[in-house]
């Protein structure tokens, strides 16, 4: 079954000082399982982050439609939780507020709101820095915060955009295992935004690969391991499925260099 | 005031609060630095326990310090006693020092100056409160719903630029000689720093955030109340500090004209009678009356922005 369905979902934006529009997705078709771990890779710019505000319904399709569990998406809810690439924590909020958000917006009692969000802090390693503000911390404590407010709301589809990329290779991988697991418990639909090709054939059941600007859905890939017991990335085939992948990249990579170089020249 | 058609109401986004604080105003020496960061006082070691001798170097920093900054201010009084003994300027219209602070102390010692005081900062705390309580909401209004905006922008562009000292005549005609016209004339001077300022702490939210908050399901209600209003809170505030400065300043200029009381009327008096002595003990009061409330308007300021990043 089909937890979000996408159907030839277009996005230009109007860029100041030029009179055509910017096209920045084009065409994208993407079915996501319900239950499914969807990783999401392409060159930069190509508009990950734009689909993404689509699904969590922040923005509006210039074309084509976008449906969740076979009703269309007209707006932001609780059903969804967002990480944003730049965190987006509210700085007059401590760590441990910045995660009671979602649960006020959710009506938590009080009580139980507290108790959440320490979970969610210990969880992702920050139990005590429960009362430090977003200033007071470094950028990849934030973005577990940021992980933890998503978390703690407890959305049935998570939407997460780079939300490792400011971790240190240790603190990474002991995320990516809690967010397996927590996966693995809870069932919930993720899409996931990754720029390490690695990452995406590690966390993902399918990884799809988005072509150079206008973004559109360039291949699916299915990742299958006999078992995932053992260290994955030692797996050969492991090393099939990166290398394939960044075969696929490199292309896109590449025209989107050109394509940079052509806009500015 | 020609130099200040800026139009902070109009643009997008202002992020810096200076622009707002550039308000078409008269006297600026509340524009001075406030010495909000004294690294010196602030970096105090919390956490092991102090030796003697650190502690003592500590008292001894803290004792230069002070010396260093209170130098100048030291430095202007002395010149005050000593030049007009010497003759150096004319004793009659600069007397000295201590002629100065005698002449206060009797003020003080028979009542007149208290009564003076009192006078002064009840107008002066009124129209501050009445501009408060009047100008945030509209401010936010403004800030929030670019309708009203749109509608009072030229209008607020036209009266921020007019000076409040140019309009007290029209206050006075209009209001008369009493109270509601020196208190009106407060909350005009007061309302300017504070509604600018609540319009950029409105209109400069982070998008991000706004965007964050909406991913969460917030209404514009909610929204408002748990996300633009905490993050435009110390840019109100500093408006409000501002504001605070203007409601001693500016009052002097009513209290010249038909007022029976307060210290603009014993300043202006004491003058006409000749009393020079009991003139500039008007004088150093109102300065260290708006020393002390600047001062704890930056207190509360602080407390009000400890999240902010400086
Ligand atoms: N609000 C906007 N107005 C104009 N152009 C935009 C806007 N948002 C995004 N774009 C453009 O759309 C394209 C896609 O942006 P997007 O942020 O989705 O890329 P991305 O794939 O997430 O890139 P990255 O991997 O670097 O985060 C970019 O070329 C960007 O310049
Ligand atoms: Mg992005």
């Amino acid at each position: 079954m089909n937890k979000i369905t996408i159907r030839g979902v277009g996005k230009t934006f109007q860029v100041r000082g030029e009179g055509r529009p910017f096209a920045a997705l084009e065409g994208i078709d993407l079915d996501v399982r319900a239950g499914e771990f969807l990783t999401l890779v392409g060159p930069s710019g190509c508009g990950k982050s734009t689909l993404l505000d689509l699904i969590a319904g922040l923005t509006t399709p210039t074309s084509g439609t976008l449906q969740l569990d076979g009703r269309a998406i007209n707006g932001p809810g609780l059903d969804r939780g967002v990480v944003f690439q730049q965190y987006a924590l509210f700085p007059w909020r401590t760590a441990q507020a910045n995660i009671e958000f979602g649960l006020e917006a959710k009506a938590v009692p009080g009580k139980e709101r507290e108790e959440r969000a320490r979970h969610f802090l210990d969880l992702v390693g920050l139990g005590g820095f429960a009362d430090r503000y977003p200033h007071e911390l470094s950028g990849g404590m934030r973005q577990r915060v940021a992980i933890a407010r998503s978390l703690a709301f407890d959305p049935e589809v998570l939407l997460m955009d780079e939300p490792f990329a400011a971790l240190d290779a240790q603190t990474r991988e002991s995320l990516q295992e809690e967010l397996l697991s927590i996966w693995e418990k809870t069932g919930k639909t993720i899409v996931f935004i990754t720029h390490g090709i690695d990452e995406a054939v590690y966390l993902g059941q399918r990884v799809a690969i988005m072509t150079s600007r206008p973004g559109r859905i360039k291949q699916i890939i299915d990742v299958t391991f006999d078992s995932r017991a053992g260290d994955l990335r030692a797996d050969p085939r492991f090393g099939e499925y990166r290398h394939h992948i960044w075969t696929l990249l490199r292309d896109e990579v590449a025209a989107a260099r050109r394509d940079e170089v052509l806009s500015v020249g | 005031m020609a130099d200040n058609k800026g139009t902070a109401l109009a643009t997008e986004s202002t992020p810096s609060p200076e622009k707002s604080e550039q308000f078409p105003g008269d006297v600026h020496w509340y524009d001075l630095p406030d010495d909000d960061a004294d690294p010196e006082e602030e970096a105090e070691p919390e956490g092991p326990p102090v030796s003697g001798d650190t502690r003592l170097r500590r008292v001894i920093r803290k004792v230069t310090s002070l010396g260093r900054r209170s130098a100048a201010v030291a430095l202007l009084l002395v010149v005050w006693e000593t030049f007009p003994r010497l003759g150096v300027v004319d004793r009659v219209f600069l007397p000295p020092l201590s002629e100065v602070v005698g002449a206060w102390y009797e003020l003080a010692l028979k009542g007149e100056l208290g009564e003076h005081v009192g006078a002064s900062l009840g107008r002066s705390l009124a129209g501050f409160a009445l501009a408060i309580v009047t100008v945030i909401p509209l401010g936010l209004l403004i800030g929030w719903y670019k309708p009203v905006a749109d509608f009072l922008t030229p209008l607020l562009e036209l009266f921020r630029n007019t000076s409040a000292v140019a309009l007290l005549p029209v206050f006075t005609l209009i209001l008369g000689l009493g109270e509601t016209a020196k208190i009106t004339f407060v909350l005009y001077a007061c309302a300017w720093p504070i509604l600018l300022n609540t319009i950029s702490g409105v209109k400069t939210v982070d998008a991000l955030l706004i965007k964050s908050a909406r991913s969460m399901g917030l209404g514009p209600l909610r929204l408002f109340q748990k996300v633009i209003l905490p993050a435009a809170v110390p840019t109100i505030f500093t408006g409000v500090r501002l504001a605070g400065a203007y409601s001693i300043l500016v009052l002097l200029f009513a209290e010249m004209v038909g007022a029976k009381a307060g210290l603009g009327y014993l300043i202006n008096a004491a003058q006409f009678n000749f009393r020079i002595p009991d003139m500039y003990a008007g004088i150093i009061t109102i300065s260290l009356l708006g020393l002390l409330f600047n001062q704890l308007l930056v207190t509360l300021e602080r407390r009000f922005s400890t999240w902010r990043i400086t």
